[in-house]
């Protein structure tokens, strides 16, 4: 058997905005569009993703917050409405999904073995949270791949940004580990935004995109940093100045998704490829892909 | 509503929001003993003739301003993301959808961003799920439930619970308000036997028992005032601020004239559960006083950012 490889690392931000401003069958509001840039961004990765060989998409999601061990979705279906609590108004989306679940325990297993605490997820009314499905949504429009969502273990804030760096980087040495003794052709997903803090109002029609705009300078600044970094191929670099980019941008990096990611790649140094980068009501979003191949890889923003 | 027109609140209950007093209480003593608290709390409402139950529910966090449950019949079957394996919660809940429509605009009256949700599907959080499943399980009475928003502090936690006041007088309802709330927050991070459950630390064992204290005695003010105490010593630091006392005491009434009963306090997975109740009575404990002021209306962010900057 051949061994198995990450042929994609995305960070995909799932603010369920763009799903709703997309109109796509399975939610059940309508929106008059909105926030073309990251729906743009991520159309055109979908279309590369299509063109990658690959058997699963391994996802980590902020929206699962476990504080007892890393949890794993271990059953072959999940199928139920997704409701945001936060923006039910926007989001309230009927899925149909499958799981890797022998990927799933593979990565359980490997994790263990690292001393990590894990749980496999078998309740069968278990609801897939937004993050995973609005992230999976843009990336595969399809649902033609089967996933393994993996939770976010609270890290951060049980402990501080630095023991979530060391978590989170071993979870995805573990999780890497597990993928290339699977010998499958793996997309990992690191699903959040940068910066996070949000408005706290409104606006009477949510995809009014003339009052969209970034919560404060500061968090722009910072998520350029980042970004810029990104472009460089600095993702150790990246990772280093996380702790202080968390605690000045209250931002969704804290659920430690593309430390898991950049970890379990083993800290790429060849440059991100960008796609897009938007506020959505007030938070910062990028959507970036770190493609291994250096033949496939883009200069694309 | 008239400035003499003050709500009835016959009781207030403070309550853990774990799911092992509903999906396993015989796992433990412990769990067992908050059961019959709920229990004997349930009994109670039962014996009140209250016509809503309102809950502020900790697990429930909000980003665009107050949510309030509104759906006239809430449907679904709710599984909790740690303790998925305890099993499923399938619940059925009755809304006072026109108290919920009333707290809107009387949120909205005193400055706050607030909204109606009325989804079918919508997750509603497993400490609500606990709380009413357990204390109202037949729907006898029917029941509204208020989000927790994740940036508001003090002054906006208090006017929310003013606004509450206002409705349940506007309406003339009387009832019982319910917290859902640990004390310590510190969960153990592996999985234990429940047998073996104790407090996390010795430190957040005595922060929660020096708590008890002022709910046994009544001294619900002194509780709010105290929570920026709370907060510091034994919450993980997940939302800016502990907020439940803020809530309870504006809602209730700002003062320590209480009867208090501390029903349970047990260890839930290392975090501090406790079953209290705060019944309004007369005469009063404490000898504190405090300079944090009590506020009306909520007129936002006070822009310290945008003042006196260099030219
Ligand atoms: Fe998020």
């Amino acid at each position: 058997m051949a061994k198995g490889q990450i042929v994609a690392g995305c960070l995909a931000p799932h603010p369920p905005h763009l799903v709703y401003a997309d109109n796509p069958p399975q939610n059940e509001a309508y929106s008059e569009g909105g926030w073309e840039t990251l729906r743009w961004g991520y159309q055109r990765l979908a279309r590369k993703l299509k063109n990658i060989d690959y058997d699963a998409i391994v996802i980590f999601t902020p929206h699962w917050q476990t504080y007892i061990g890393t949890h794993f979705l271990g059953l072959p279906e999940f199928k139920s409405k997704s409701v945001d609590p936060v923006f039910p108004n926007l989001f309230r989306y009927n899925y149909d999904l499958q799981v890797d679940v022998e990927l799933s325990e593979a990565m359980r297993d490997a994790a263990s073995q690292e001393g990590i605490i894990t749980k496999m997820m078998t309740n069968p009314d278990f609801r897939v949270d937004y993050g995973t499905i609005t992230s999976c949504h843009l990336l595969n429009p399809e649902w033609d791949k089967p996933i393994v969502t993996i939770s976010s273990n609270r890290n951060t804030h049980y402990y501080s940004p630095e023991v979530m760096i060391e978590q989170a980087t071993a979870l995805g040495r573990a999780c890497a580990k597990a993928i290339e003794e699977s010998g499958k052709r793996v997309v990992l997903v690191a699903s959040h935004s940068l910066s996070h803090r949000h408005f706290v109002e409104e606006a009477p029609l949510p995809e009014d995109m003339s009052k969209e705009h970034i919560y404060n300078h500061s968090q722009y600044v910072w998520d350029m940093k980042i970004v810029e970094m990104m472009r460089d191929g600095k993702s150790r670099e990246v990772i280093d100045i996380m702790p202080e980019f968390t605690e000045q941008t209250i931002a969704e990096t804290e659920g430690g998704g593309l430390i898991w990611m950049l970890g379990a790649m083993g800290f790429p140094d060849f440059p991100a490829e960008i796609y897009g980068y938007q506020s959505v009501i007030g938070t910062g979003n990028v959507i970036a892909c770190w493609d291994p191949n250096d033949d496939t890889r883009e200069y694309v923003l | 509503m008239s400035e003499t027109n003050e709500p009835e609140i016959l009781f207030g209950i403070y309550c853990p929001p774990h799911p092992q007093p509903l999906l396993s209480p015989e796992a433990s003593e412990g769990y067992s003993n908050l059961r019959a608290a709920y229990d004997e709390c349930r009994k109670r409402i039962e014996e009140s003739d209250a016509d809503i139950i309102l809950v502020y529910s900790t697990t429930w966090p909000s980003i665009i301003g107050h949510q309030i449950q509104a759906l006239e019949k809430a449907i679904w079957t709710h599984v909790d993301d740690d303790f998925h394996y305890l099993g499923s919660m399938p619940y059925e809940f009755h809304m006072d959808t026109e108290f919920a429509h009333s707290m809107k605009e009387n949120c909205e009256k005193r400055g706050l961003e607030a909204r109606t949700v009325e989804y079918e599907g919508f997750p509603i959080d497993t400490g609500s799920v606990v709380a009413l499943q357990l204390l109202n399980p037949d729907n006898r009475i029917p029941s509204c439930i208020l989000s927790s928003n994740m940036y508001a502090n003090r002054s906006e936690t208090i006017v929310l619970g003013k606004a509450v006041r206002d409705t349940l007088a506007q309406q003339n309802k009387k009832a019982v308000v319910v917290v859902v709330s640990s004390l310590s927050n510190r969960m153990f991070t592996e999985h234990i036997d429940p047998k073996e459950d104790r407090i996390h630390s010795q430190k957040d064992d005595d922060w929660n028992r020096k708590i008890l204290e002022f709910f046994d005695d009544g001294r619900l003010e002194d509780l709010s005032q105290l929570s920026r105490d709370i907060h510091g010593q034994i919450r993980v630091q997940k939302v800016v601020a502990y907020k439940p006392a803020w809530w309870l005491a504006a809602t209730m009434g700002q003062h320590n004239n209480y009867d208090g009963e501390v029903l349970a306090y047990e260890a839930l997975h290392g975090s501090g559960g406790a079953v209290i109740t705060l019944t309004p009575s007369t005469g009063s404990v404490g000898d504190k006083e405090f300079d944090e002021d009590d506020v009306e209306f909520y007129r936002g962010d006070r822009n310290v950012l945008d003042k006196g900057m260099l030219e």
